[in-house]
């Protein structure tokens, strides 16, 4: 036994109790023995029967609610009683109202996400109304104008966290493009034990709390026995120097959630069944705080028909990576009369949520073993790569560079700088790049970017529409990505850009702040969007997390290359050190929000968008 | 100072803003963390010897506390006490401003302190004052520690320290120039990361005309000894 597998085993004796019993109860399940012990001590929330409400009228009730997903009890803010909340059946073309109270001890709300709506239906504390106060009940009513896969959930402090949250499903007006015999929602989740704000808390302090795959000395022999002393120094150097580790994959990790399927830890798994030969509909929603899951069902292949809610160009697949708040259905067709793993791994490896499709209630399928843990690389921190290859030397060089570049701009002029680069003529934008082939502007940082609150700028984004990101490069699997996606319909709006916002987004990971052009929801002005314009946004991904962008109210029209079939998105996954461009029709007129989808982000980046 | 400090108050206690979903990005947070806590064990006497930091405040202004002192046979030998406020002044940099009181030994020197404290390429955590007291005597210290990963709690934290004074202080034994240099070897084991005994090694030697004060009071100048001991935070 090396000295390194020694010391691993030292770390396993000091496992944490919950994973532990986590082990056990799997253990058990796996051996076929019917009775797990997870299911004995869950009190709630652990029926795989999923509570669905339907029609045009709706009352739910927020309430704390005792459950228990890891052995212990916990009080979650569960909607209706349960975590998730009920699924919402909806049909397109009706009026839906939806009464909700609020029986907690806070203020609450719900967001009715991906859903295009009037601002004051959208369920924003302080942006589209005042939220719900304790007690109080608030009496949402809209016009369904959409069909797809949707969900909903609290928009006030770290409710989402804590089980505020579900589906929705739409059902169109008109025939379905799709045809399924049945139709299934796989609602991801991440639940902590935890109370949020201690997580939070925790993060400031000591932002690699959760981190628990950091780099040994372990990985050090390893590089050097490989790869000599010399290089291993020269690929060290950079993440030295920037004070990065090649290892900050997530904020919150395994260590502390359990990944849920519909509600079910991986000791229980969620059971779906199917008749052989069916076509099964799977509407696959990640609804977790701050967790990224790349799913497979080992041994099926699974066509992609919808991405957040909207029909796409059906295209087959054996995995997907899908961000915080993203949905995607897919269709499968399982042949066997066997059992398959519904499998979704946590993007850093800590963990997984799964489930089962089954024509029997009596079989079980093998749970596949997680990937290695991901390494980002330096395309991760958008550096150039063309000088990168000697030593300590150029890798200061290039900070030298990074540093200093651009620091005479403002946040304003690198908001407009395509504008004032026309030199205020506002004729043709061909210099934008046409639509569906994104922006080709300049990346400007601008002065509000350099400080204490930012650690890092990228030198050189590039459009990674092609890379399924880290941890799913050349798997050995076919991995959808972003340039897969090509909307079913012609795009509705045909009209070119008129103008463009370049976004940064920003942050310090060692302290734990975020921002977007490195200012913080709280000092920042709102974004205005004109109304009826059409603008195309940039993000420029200035950190080494990904950030699921979400606008409020308007579809995000992905820019995948093909301007005629533009999908279109309400939550974009910036890919760390990556740009990348979408196009907004700014046809709905009041305040949005628009922010980070990962929960312990969003408090500072964030903007409130004013269509006027 | 006081000046500062109640202005550091008032920014501190005032309204946090309403956003949307009521939260607040920066919130006034506290940290304790008593980095060494230790016996150590030489020919003789056995110190219990602690080493301190508190902060209280938001992502870039703080107002620290850092404490270290050494109690032997039922005295206190050494304390000395931090109060400063801390301000970011680069990704990786706090400018560290206020007041230091040696409370042991007597008689207590005052100082007001400026320092940067901060993560350097390559991970090294470095703390770096100036002090400048009264009757002109002014002082210098550098520290700096690393954390090698041994496994994923198994750490191993090689730190060095070293002092620096400009006048010689007979009162409290202290010459001028380089007065001592501590450089330690500690392995801590993280049973979580809040808590994690340690055992290790320190060693420390005084130089100069501190040296020769330490010999005339039949102290050694020149110290090996093992240590144990407990790291904790919240």
């Amino acid at each position: 036994m090396r000295i390194d597998e020694i010391l691993q085993e030292f770390d396993g004796l000091c496992l944490p109790r919950r994973q532990f019993v986590k082990g056990i109860a799997l253990g058990s399940a796996l051996l076929g023995l019917g009775i797990s012990p997870a299911r004995l001590f869950a009190a709630s929330g652990s029926s795989s029967a999923q509570q669905t409400l339907q029609g045009n009228r709706f009352k739910l009730s927020l309430a704390p609610q005792l459950i228990n997903f890891t052995g212990r009890e916990r009080l979650a803010t569960a909607v209706n009683g349960v975590v998730p909340g009920p699924i919402l059946r909806w049909k397109e073309g009706d009026t839906v109202t939806l009464d909700v109270t609020n029986h907690l001890a806070e203020p609450s709300s719900i967001h009715w996400h991906g859903m295009i709506l009037p601002t004051g239906m959208d369920g924003v504390p302080d942006i589209s109304y005042k939220g719900i106060a304790p007690g109080e009940n608030f009496h949402y009513q809209f016009d369904v104008k959409q069909s797809g896969t949707y969900w909903y959930h609290s928009h006030s402090g770290f409710q989402e966290q804590t089980g505020l949250y579900g589906a929705i499903v739409i059902d169109p007006k008109e025939t379905d493009p799709v045809s399924y015999d049945r139709d299934y929602v796989i609602m991801l989740s991440d639940w902590s034990d935890e109370d949020p704000t201690d997580i939070y808390a925790k993060l400031k302090k000591m932002s690699g709390y959760y981190n628990f795959a950091e780099r040994t000395t372990a990985d050090l022999a390893r590089d050097i026995q490989q790869k000599g002393l010399g290089q291993t120094l020269s690929d060290r150097s950079m993440w030295n120097w920037m004070r990065m580790s090649d290892r900050d994959l997530s904020d919150v990790t395994g260590y502390t959630y359990t990944y849920l399927m519909n509600g079910q830890t991986p000791a229980d798994g969620w059971t779906g069944l199917f008749k052989s030969g069916e076509k099964i509909r799977l509407r696959i929603i990640n609804g977790s705080a701050m967790s990224f899951f790349d799913l497979r069902i080992p041994d099926l292949k699974m066509t992609v028909v919808a991405a957040d809610g909207q029909n796409i160009e059906p295209v087959t697949v054996d995995e997907f990576r899908i961000g915080v708040a993203e949905t995607y259905d897919v269709i499968v067709e399982p042949k066997a009369d066997r059992a398959y793993a519904i499998f979704a791994q946590a993007l850093d490896r800590t963990g997984y949520a799964r489930g089962t499709l089954t024509p029997d209630l009596s079989l079980t399928a093998e749970v596949p073993s997680m990937d290695p843990y991901p390494l980002l690389t330096h395309q991760d921190m958008g550096m150039d790569m063309s000088g990168m290859s000697s030593g300590m030397s150029s890798g200061m060089g290039h900070m030298g560079e990074m540093n200093h570049a651009m620091s005479g701009g403002n946040e304003k002029s690198a908001m407009n700088h395509a504008m004032s680069n026309m030199g205020g003529d506002m004729k043709k934008m061909t210099i934008f790049g046409p639509a569906g082939q994104g922006s080709n502007a300049k990346i400007i940082h601008a002065a509000t970017e350099f400080g204490p609150h930012v650690d890092m700028r990228t030198q050189k984004p590039e459009f990674r529409l092609n890379d399924p990101g880290v941890g799913l490069r050349d798997n050995g699997r076919r991995v959808l990505t972003y340039a897969d996606l090509r909307n079913l319909y012609p795009t509705a709006d045909q009209r070119d850009p008129e103008r463009e916002i370049q976004l940064h987004l920003t942050g310090n990971m060692a302290r734990y702040m975020w921002s977007i052009n490195g200012i913080k929801y709280a000092d920042a002005e709102p974004l205005r969007f004109k109304f009826g314009e059409r603008l195309r946004i940039t993000f420029v991904n200035d950190t080494m997390m990904n950030h699921p962008m979400h606008l409020h109210g308007m579809w995000s029209e992905l820019e995948t290359g093909d301007g005629q079939r533009i999908p279109r998105k309400h939550t974009v996954i910036v890919q760390p050190g990556a740009k990348i461009s979408y196009l907004v029709t700014a046809d709905a007129m009041g305040s949005w929000a628009y922010h980070c989808h990962l929960l312990y982000h969003m408090l500072g980046m964030f903007r409130k968008v004013v269509v006027s | 100072m006081k000046k500062y400090i109640s202005l550091l108050i008032l920014i501190l206690i005032s309204p946090a803003f309403s956003l949307a979903g009521g939260m607040d990005d920066d919130p006034v947070l506290t940290m304790l963390t008593v980095d060494q806590l230790e016996i150590r064990t030489s020919n003789g006497n056995s110190p219990l010897v602690w080493e301190a930091e508190g902060w209280i405040g938001k992502d870039l202004h703080k107002l620290w506390i850092k404490t270290d002192g050494e109690y032997v046979d039922g005295n206190l030998d050494e304390m000395e006490l931090q109060a400063l406020y801390s301000r970011a002044v680069a990704p990786f940099w706090d400018l560290q401003l206020g007041w230091r009181r040696d409370i042991r030994p007597t008689p207590q020197r005052d100082w007001l302190a400026f320092g940067l404290k901060g993560l350097a390429p390559y991970h090294f955590d470095i703390d770096a004052a100036l002090f400048i007291g009264t009757n002109s005597r002014s002082a210098m210290r550098l520290q700096a520690e690393y954390e090698m990963m041994l496994t994923q709690k198994l750490v191993l934290v090689p730190d060095m320290e070293l002092n620096l004074y400009a006048k010689s202080d007979a009162d409290t034994g202290t010459g001028s120039g380089l007065t001592d240099i501590t450089a330690g070897l500690r392995l801590r084991y993280e049973v979580r990361r809040e808590f994690a005994p340690y055992i290790g090694v320190n060693w420390s030697r005084r130089f100069g005309q501190t040296a020769d004060f330490a010999r005339a009071e039949g102290t050694s100048i020149d110290d090996t000894q093992f240590v144990s001991g407990v790291r904790v935070w919240f």
